[in-house]
Order: structure tokens, then sequence, then C-alpha cells
């Protein structure tokens, strides 16, 4: 390690930085004056940043916990389930031996919660809710959100979201089963199955309620970078975090309307007699006398967003990955115009991809010729983003701390997942690999696994600006090592069920005998699983324990990063900076540009600096 | 109390980590900061690069263990035509995203172990480099549009419906909750018609049964094909969303409520054939149910089979059928043996809407159950054997005047008099023994007598013709049930030459 270079941050900001007169009201802070409006009503971006990433972990252990339960029924069917009984109730049924089985019901049940919880909760207000806001406004340069009020609504829509949600499970008929992306009809007909009853309207209530959520925050974020950007923040000196959050919330903003759009033409259906999406349905003895719907319309409207989602769960965690990873390669991040321009062009891409999700869903065969050609352009943005990832690494001094690690196995990841989405983005194999077990690994991988691997980069690079403290480093390393290789362990064996056919959403294999072959495998799986989630609850401690007795942080920038939110004070004041805002003179990634080691944002040129090029 | 022990043990796992992490940190504050983080940083290396060496080699070695199962290389290569390009254009991508795994995997760990951070060490500032991004952003364009080329050859085709002219067999799969039904084309050729507001417990299809095409359509408990013919299977649904999914032809499919949709392919091995793959590869003679050690080999009992691929209620799982395929012959003769859903479960119920009318299919039917029964008659040895039953010749009660639905029956009779202008034939009549003996002989007598002047009328010579009465002396069934006595009744004719 070369001497640390210490920079004086408050007087280089009181010198050189932008005076917008901010802490000129002498009659105190009236937005934190009280507990309730500085911890919970609060209009902070740090503290509903929290608030986001405490509910988002919540919502990570019911969401995991959930797939522990069915992990067990694939791995161990045989095995009395009857000591969850005291939680689960009546959807364990024993028999007259004593031995407790998982209602099929619950079974789809818990795979369709674990699905939406992961995927709207955790993966989108989780990961994205909580590092868009703690860390939009702290390296643009500004105060706060460009409306603070907006975005404190924007917490507690998804509290109302969540709390909605969590009523849903507790319902007699049970929460809602058809699958995250609630396809009708099954989604909309109880007769079909019995969590398409209250479960499902509490399931539809508590989307668009969460959907209101993320439009609120996305506005705010997109006003905040379009308008809040300190002086001298071009765009294009913006770190990638920044643009990859900017970004997410354009698509966000784009797509998640068209989703309501399609639930509420489902509620319709559901209440008020109409055909939007049921046609010819005979079921439960009875003729329906709905007429012309077509059901692929709705699964039209839900992948319009349903695609750009998955971006919107993985860019930030791109953002998150980049930006980690030169801070502790101590190196500019690789090709950074092209990371730009790769986030657009994918954001781009998002949109004219969707019905890739429905090749083998009765489309017209020849309209999946376009989505091929488009699906697997992205691989091109893809791949030049993780070939710039590892040149980062190179010739770099890495810091092999938890962060660090954490984003190297982000990429892994990502290439891991990546590169099976080329498989199934061709429609031809498609047929063969359409909802069965390789789609499960692919997806987990790559918009699961990775996008978690950004998030955990993220909390235990940020950890020590939102707590003051640092986490515990060795508690953090055997969390990745137990994460890595779990994960992997968990999901790529299933890559060879996937190859033999077995398809996903079975409660059982045994009815085939095409499919019965992967006991062993299924075992083994379930174990790795539970393994993670133990490796991932000794994170949740770690979280909990440090922001109370972790390390406590010195040093106003311990990681000697160039980002504007380390020229704050370790416990930033509600307007983050207590005097001036920072103005900026370069770009975020001048590491090792000269003799000095790193040189933050604002930091002015020297006369004898190269103007930039990067 | 298991419960409870594994979760003490659990917890003190917890406390073990939580305290070796505690007492880590503060050792390392104990020591010089930069020196701690460059002996961390070297190990944490190291311990990448073993992972990137054993993660590579699970890797590896999983795909052997399991090559099996990876398509194209063991005995699951595809039983479909279209089935082996796609397994062809799965391993053509397996190997260029092979390529990329392996040495993005081994860059990305390498790279962190060998530029872990060291004392006096310095990145390099570089921060991009214009050639090289031009470079790895068009190979990878290239290579994906020869993806693309060639997986989109290969749907188009596989895609593509019947084009005019083709010879094909169309069959139709019907998802419900939870089961699949399975409808044929009876000799016609078409389906019939459905409506889903005329399913009911019996008509489960909703078949209308006012289109003659569906009179004869069949419903079989499992599909079978004939091998190296095109199928196209029409795929509906009456609920929910299913998908009809056939793993080793490689076929998926939607079944969509109100919208039709198909699948085109074409079988291209038989069951026998595959049972032999898996036989010849060695790893299916694990006994068929794994609690009796003693039943048949798994390779000796694999069949084909239908799944459901799209999520569709609890019993999404369950959705199973066995699918067969056969020879020409053999597929031929099955198909014969299938009885006419209408025929076997709607005729003359009260669903019926032909209910006491006779359909044209019955009397097709009807004349080739004769010519059946006549012609094993004529090849008989036995004189025993060379009667022939004139099953639907029936009279008024009482009476020895013809039904009006004789008249088809009769007139078999007549064309094959006419075809066979030696054939001499001896009409006898029969009754049950309900009744006076010698009433019963002169009613046999007339009868017989009816069907020949029928037969006179139609211009069949007097000389070819005896008719005789047996009246009850003939039974060839119990008469103490009604089931035995309506047999006994009965009209027949004998081949005298």
């Amino acid at each position: 390690m070369a001497e640390i270079l210490k920079y004086q941050p408050d007087v280089i900001i009181e010198k050189e930085g932008f005076d917008d007169h901010f802490h000129e009201h002498h009659e105190g802070d009236k937005y934190q004056s009280n507990f309730l409006s500085t911890y919970l009503f609060s209009m902070d971006h740090k503290i509903i940043a929290r608030q986001f990433l405490i509910t988002g972990i919540f919502w990570a252990i019911v969401g995991a916990a959930m797939s522990l339960v069915f992990r067990m029924q694939l791995g161990f069917p045989e095995e009395s389930m009857a000591w969850i009984k005291p939680l689960l109730g009546k959807w364990i049924e024993i028999d007259p031996d004593g031995v407790g089985t998982l209602s099929p019901d619950f079974y789809y049940a818990l795979v369709t919660m674990h699905g939406t919880i992961i995927v709207f909760f955790v993966l989108t207000a989780g990961l994205s809710g909580t590092f868009s806001n703690f860390l939009i406004p702290l390296q643009l340069g500004a105060r706060d959100m460009a409306s603070p009020f907006l975005n404190m609504l924007s917490y507690w829509f998804f509290f109302l979201a969540s709390v909605v949600m969590f009523i849903s499970l507790f319902v007699s008929t049970g929460p809602f089963a058809g699958g995250w992306t609630a396809y009708p009809p099954l989604s909309a007909l109880p007769q079909a199955s019995s969590g398409s009853g209250a479960g499902m309207t509490l399931w539809v209530v508590s989307l668009v309620f969460f959907v209101v959520s993320v439009l609120l925050g996305g506005i705010n974020y997109i006003t905040t970078v379009l308008n809040l950007r300190t002086k001298g923040m071009s765009m294009w000196r913006m770190p990638l975090t920044i643009w990859a959050f900017f970004i997410t919330a354009v698509i966000g903003l784009l797509s998640f309307p068209v989703l309501v759009s399609g639930f509420l033409m489902l509620t319709m259906d559901r209440a008020l007699g109409t055909s939007f999406f049921l046609s010819d349905i005979y079921i439960a003895g009875q003729a329906l006398d709905y007429a012309g719907g077509s059901p692929i319309l709705y699964q039209h409207l839900f992948w319009f967003l349903g695609h750009p989602e998955v971006y919107i769960i993985i860019l930030p965690a791109m953002g998150i990955v980049s930006e980690v990873m030169s801070v502790h390669a101590r190196k500019p991040i690789f090709g950074y115009r092209a990371m730009v321009y790769s986030i657009l062009a994918i954001a781009f891409l998002s949109f004219i991809v969707w019905a890739h999700h429905m090749f083998m869903a009765g489309v017209n065969p020849f309209i999946s010729n376009f989505f091929v050609l488009f699906t697997l352009i992205i691989a091109v943005p893809s791949a030049v983003k993780v070939f710039n990832w590892i040149a980062t690494l190179y010739k770099g001094n890495l810091r092999l701390n938890t962060p660090m690690l954490f984003a190297i196995g982000f990429v892994s990841m990502f290439i891991s997942g990546g590169l099976t989405g080329i498989f199934l983005g061709n429609s031809a194999i498609d047929i063969v690999m359409h909802d069965n077990y390789f789609v499960v690994a692919h997806f987990h991988i790559v918009m699961g696994v990775a996008a978690f691997f950004g998030m955990f980069a993220g909390v235990y690079h940020w950890f020590p600006k939102m707590f003051g403290r640092f986490m515990n480093e060795t508690i953090g390393k055997i969390h990745f090592w137990g994460t890595l290789i779990g994960a992997y362990a968990i999901f790529w064996p299933m890559h060879y069920m996937g190859m033999a056919g077995v398809p996903r959403r079975y409660y059982r294999f045994d009815v085939f005998d095409t499919f019965r072959h992967f006991d062993t495998m299924n075992k083994f799986i379930t174990i790795a699983a539970i393994l993670v989630f133990a490796v991932s609850l000794l994170f949740v401690i770690n979280f909990f324990y440090s922001i109370y007795k972790g390390k406590k942080v010195e040093d106003q920038n311990p990681w000697q990063a160039n980002t504007l939110e380390w020229s704050t004070p370790i416990h930033p004041v509600h307007g983050n900076w207590p005097g001036k805002i920072p103005s900026v003179h370069r770009w975020s990634y001048d590491y090792n540009k000269d003799e000095r080691e790193y040189i933050p944002q604002y930091v002015p040129m020297t006369p004898e600096e190269a103007p930039e090029n990067h | 109390m298991t419960a409870l022990v594994i979760l003490g043990i659990v917890a003190l796992i917890f406390i073990v980590l939580f305290q070796i992490g505690k007492v880590t940190e503060i050792a390392t504050g104990l020591k010089d900061e930069s020196d701690a983080e460059e002996r961390s940083n070297f190990n944490t290396g190291r311990w990448l690069v073993f992972f990137m060496i054993a993660f590579l080699i699970f890797c590896v070695g999983s795909a052997i263990y399991y090559k099996d199962w990876m398509l194209g290389y063991g005995p699951h290569s595809a039983a479909s035509e279209h089935g082996q390009e796609l397994d062809s254009l799965f391993n053509t991508t397996l190997l260029f995203t092979g390529i990329v795994f392996v040495a993005t995997q081994i860059a990305l760990f390498w790279f962190g172990y060998k530029y872990r951070g060291r004392r006096g060490n310095k990145a390099s500032f570089i921060s991009h480099n214009n050639a090289l991004e031009i470079w790895w952003s068009v190979i990878p364009a290239i290579v994906m549009c020869g993806l693309v080329a060639k997986g989109l050859l290969a749907w188009n085709k596989t895609m593509a419906d019947i084009t005019e002219g083709e010879d094909y067999i169309e069959i139709e799969a019907t998802g419900q909750q939870f089961g699949w039904l399975l409808r044929y084309p009876g000799p016609d050729g078409a389906l019939g018609s459905r409506n889903y507001k005329l399913i009911d417990g019996v008509n489960v299809l909703g078949q209308d049964w006012m289109d003659e095409k569906n009179l004869d359509d069949i419903q079989p408990s499992e599909i079978v094909l004939p091998v190296g013919k095109k199928v196209r299977v029409r795929i509906t649904s009456k609920d929910v969303l299913h998908n009809f999914y056939l793993p080793h032809f490689r076929v998926k499919m939607d079944a969509v409520p109100g919208i039709p949709t198909y699948f085109v392919f074409t079988p291209k091995e038989t069951t026998e054939e595959y049972r032999e793959k898996l036989r010849t590869s060695g790893n299916y003679d694990f006994p068929y149910d794994e609690t009796d050690a003693e039943s048949a080999p798994f390779w000796k009992m694999f069949e084909y089979e239908l799944a459901c691929s799209e999520l569709c209620g609890k019993g999404h799982w369950s959705m199973r059928r066995v699918l067969k395929v056969v020879s020409q012959t053999e597929y031929d003769k099955w198909l014969s043996e299938q009885p006419s859903y209408y025929l076997s479960s709607i005729r003359n119920t009260d669903g019926d809407p032909h209910k006491g009318k006779l359909l044209n299919i019955e009397i097709k039917q009807r004349s080739a159950e004769f010519m059946n029964n006549f012609e094993s008659a004529m090849a008989a040895e036995n004189p025993e054997d060379k009667i022939v039953q004139l099953k639907y010749v029936t009279f008024q009660t009482g009476s020895a005047t013809l039904t009006p639905e004789s008249i088809y029956e009769l007139t078999n009779l007549n064309n094959v008099l006419n075809d066979n202008p030696a054939l001499r034939i001896e009409l006898a009549g029969h009754t049950d023994n309900t009744g006076d003996a010698g009433a019963n002989l002169e009613l046999s007598q007339r009868r017989a007598e009816a069907v020949r002047s029928f037969l006179l009328d139609k211009g069949i010579i007097d000389a070819r013709m005896t008719a005789q009465g047996y009246g009850q002396n003939r039974p060839i069934d119990t008469n103490d049930t009604d089931a035995g006595r309506k047999k006994n009744r009965r009209t027949e004719f004998k081949i005298i030459n």
C-alpha cells in the first residue's frame, strides 16, 4: 500500500465549494424536529434509504425462508413436515401415521410468493430503493432529493404494499398461488385455484401500491439527477452508480404503468365480468360467459414490464459493482463511456425483447424472429460490460476485502447466468428449455444471485457511510465464500435437470419416468440452499450487530474513494454537507492517474494535469 | 427434541463464527494494518484461484457425469426430426459460450490473484482502449449473428405449419385441470367442430354432434403415432393455460383457452428403438420400481411421456399421458380398433340429437361389419362356421314385417349375392323359447320367407335361396336371460356353396 494520501474535504469545499445558502434558516431544521419526523416519517433520503434496506432485508428473509420450505418438499418429498405445522397450520396435512405433507396449494403459494417478494420487494425496492436514495444526492452533491416529500411517500407506499402482501399470506383461502407472473385465466378465476380468490385480490392491490412507490421514487431520481447535480458535475462526470440508477428509474417509469394497465384489466375481468383476457372457459362443471378475450394479451402487458424489470434489478447492481470495483482496484473503471453506452443500449433493447418470454405461448411464430434478434443483441453490450470489469482488475492493486469479493462474485455470476441467456434467447432452443429447470438456473444466477451480490457489495462498501461503522470483515468473508460456493451448488446442477427436460413448478417429480432421476441432486440442492440461508443469516446478524458494535469509522474517507459521499462528515447531517456543497472538477475515476493515489472529484485540476480524456 | 438440538447446534455454530470474526478483527487491529492487509489480500487471492480451479473442475466434471442428459450426447438425443436440429443448435451455442465462459472465469479470478494489493505497488491508470473495445464488441456481435441465423433457420422450419397437399395426421390434445383429453379424427380424417358451451360430463370436449365429422372421432387414452409420419397436434384448453410438452420430441406449446395452437413434428424413433438406445447405453438397467429389485429394468419399461409445462394449478405436476410410437402397420391396426367416442358413449343417450335415427356412419359401419363376417364365413372350412348373422335385420314384434332399418343389412346381402353369382344360401329364422313352440316355428318360417321375398323383389333368382324357420330349436345362447333371448331371436344365412 502506498502511503495513505489524505485530503481535507471540509477545507477544500469551504474554499472551492458552492454556497447554496442552505443552512441559513435560523429557525432550526423543521424537517427533523422530533423522533417521528427524524426516524419514521423522515424526508431525509439517507433515512429513507435505510428504511428501504431494512424492509428489504425483512422481505429477503421471508422470501428465502419460503424457498427453503418448498426446497424441502422437492429434496425430501417423503420426509414428514409435521414439525413446521405450528407455523403453516392447515397447509400441512397430517395423515393417521403422523406424517405431515405440504399441501400442493400452499406449495404453489410459496413458489409464487417467493418470486413476487424477491423480484419486487427485495431486488427492486431493497436494492434500487436503498442505493438510489442513498447515493443519488450524496454522489451528485445535492442536499437531498428533488422532492423529499414524494420520496417519503415512495417509501410509505412500499410499506403499505408490504403490509397488504403480508396480510395476504394469512387469508384462509391462501395467498395467491398462480406464479409470480399471474397469468390469467388461472389468476382470474377463484374456481381455478383457491389462491386466486382473496389472495389474488390482495396481491394485485399490494402490487399497485408498489408501482406507485416505484413511480414516485423514479420521478424523484430522474429529476434529481437531471436538476440537482452540483456545480461542475456534468452528466459525463457522474459515477456509473448514478448512471445506472438514473436509467433504471427511466425504465421503471416507462414500463411499470403498462403493468398496472394489465392489472386493471385483470381486475375488471375478475370483478366486473369483462373479457379482456378470458374466453371459452369451462371450469368446475360450468361454461363461463367470457368470450373473445385473449390470455396472451395479458402476457404481452406483463412482460412489457417484466422484461425491463430484470434490468431494473440488474442495472443498479451493475452500477454498484462498477463503482466498488474501481475503488478497490485503485484504478479507473475501464471504458467509462462504453459502460454508459452499454447501459443505454441495454435499457433501449430491454423494451423490444419482451416476447422472448412468450415464444411458446401461442403467439405467431413469425413475430419471434424479431425478438430473437433483439434479444441476442443484448449479449453485446452485456459482454462489453463483462470485459470492461475484467479489464478494470487488470494491473490493479486490488484490495480483496468483502465488497470487492462480492463485486468479483457478481461478475462471475453474471457471466455464468448471462451465457445461458444466449441459449434461451434463441427461440429454437427455447422450444426445449422453456419453463424448465434450465430457465430456473439461468434467471436465478443472472438476476437473483448476481443482483444479491451487487447488493451485498454495496452494503459492505457503503455501510461505513450509512452507519458510521464497519461490518465485521471476517464474517463478511465467510458470508461471501458460503454464498458463492453455495449459490453455484444450488443452481449449477439445475442446468442438467433442465437439459433432461424437467419442468419448473412441479410439486413432485415421481409421476413421470422422465423426470424422476434427480433425487440425489434435489437433496443436494436443498442442503446447499439451507447452508446459503444460514450464511445469509450470518450476514443479517453481522449487519445489525455492526450498526451498534461494529468498528467505528475514524476516517472521513475510509476507502480513499473519489466520489462525493466521502466528503461529507462521518455522520452526515440533514442536508449532507455542513457548509457549502462541493463543486466538481473531474470525473470520479482518477485513481493512480499521477503520483497521487486517488483524486476526489472535489479537488480542482492542477495546471499540469491533462484535460479529461476518458 | 431433535429440532431443538439442531437449533442449539446451529446457534452455537453462529456464536463460534461470530467470536472468530470478532477476535480476528481485534487481532488485525493490533498488527501493522497495511501488513495485515497485504497478507489478507494474498490469502484471499489464493482462495480465488483455488475456487476458480475447483469450480471449473466441478463444471466440466458434472457435465461428464450428466452427459446422458446433455442434449445430443447420451441416449436422450431427440426422438423427432426437428429435435435433432435443435440439439445441434444447442451444442453450437454451448461451444461458443463454453469458450467465453472458461476464458472469462479464468481471467476474472486469475486477475483477482495476480493483481492483489501489495505494499508499494501502484495500479496502472488504464481508462480505456478504443481498439480493444471495438474488437470485443464486434466479435461477440458476429458470433451472435451466426447464432441468430442458425437459430432462426431452425425455428422457422420447426414452426412451419402443414402446407397444402402434405401427407400428415392431425390429432388434438386438450388440457384441463388436471389431465389431457386426446382426440383423433376417425376414418373421415377430419376433426369435428367444438363449442365449449356444449361441454358436460359426457360430452367432455363440447363436440357438436350435428357436425358429422364429430361422429367418428376417437378419444383414446394414450397417443399412438406411426414412425416417420408428420403429425400436426392441435392444442387447446378447456379452462386455464396448459402446455403440451413432449420432452423426448422437443415439442412444447401452450394450450390457450379460446385460441387453438398447433405444433407439427415427425417422430423418428419408435418406442422400441428408444428402449434399445437406453439398453445399449447400459445406464438404465436399474429396476423400474425402486422398491422392488425384481421388477423389470427401467429401459424395458420406458415410455414416451406427455406432460404439462405451464403452471395450471395445484395438480400441474400430475398431467401425464403415455405416447407410443409404432410402425405404420401397428398404428393402422390400433386405429381401427379404437371405438368412435360418439358411438360408444353418446349414441342414443339423452345427449344424442340423433337419438332413434340411423346415421350414415352407422350404415357404413354395419356394412363393413357385414362384409367382414361374410368374408370370414366364405373362407371358413367347417360348414358350422359358414353361417352369417343378419344382425341388423329386425321385425315388428310378433310379426314377419321387416322394420325399415333392416333394408340396409338386406341391401348388403343383396350386394354380395350380386357380386357372387354362383353363391347359394339358406336363409334361417330363429326365435327364443317364450310362447308356444309351434307358433314360434311358424313365425320363424314366415320371417325367413319375408327376407327371401325381399331378395326376390331385388332380382335374386329363386333357385339360389331357400328359407327355413327353426323356431326355438337352435338357440346360440341361454334362454334364461333377456340378453340371451335377444341373441337367440335372429335371422341368419348359411352359405351352401
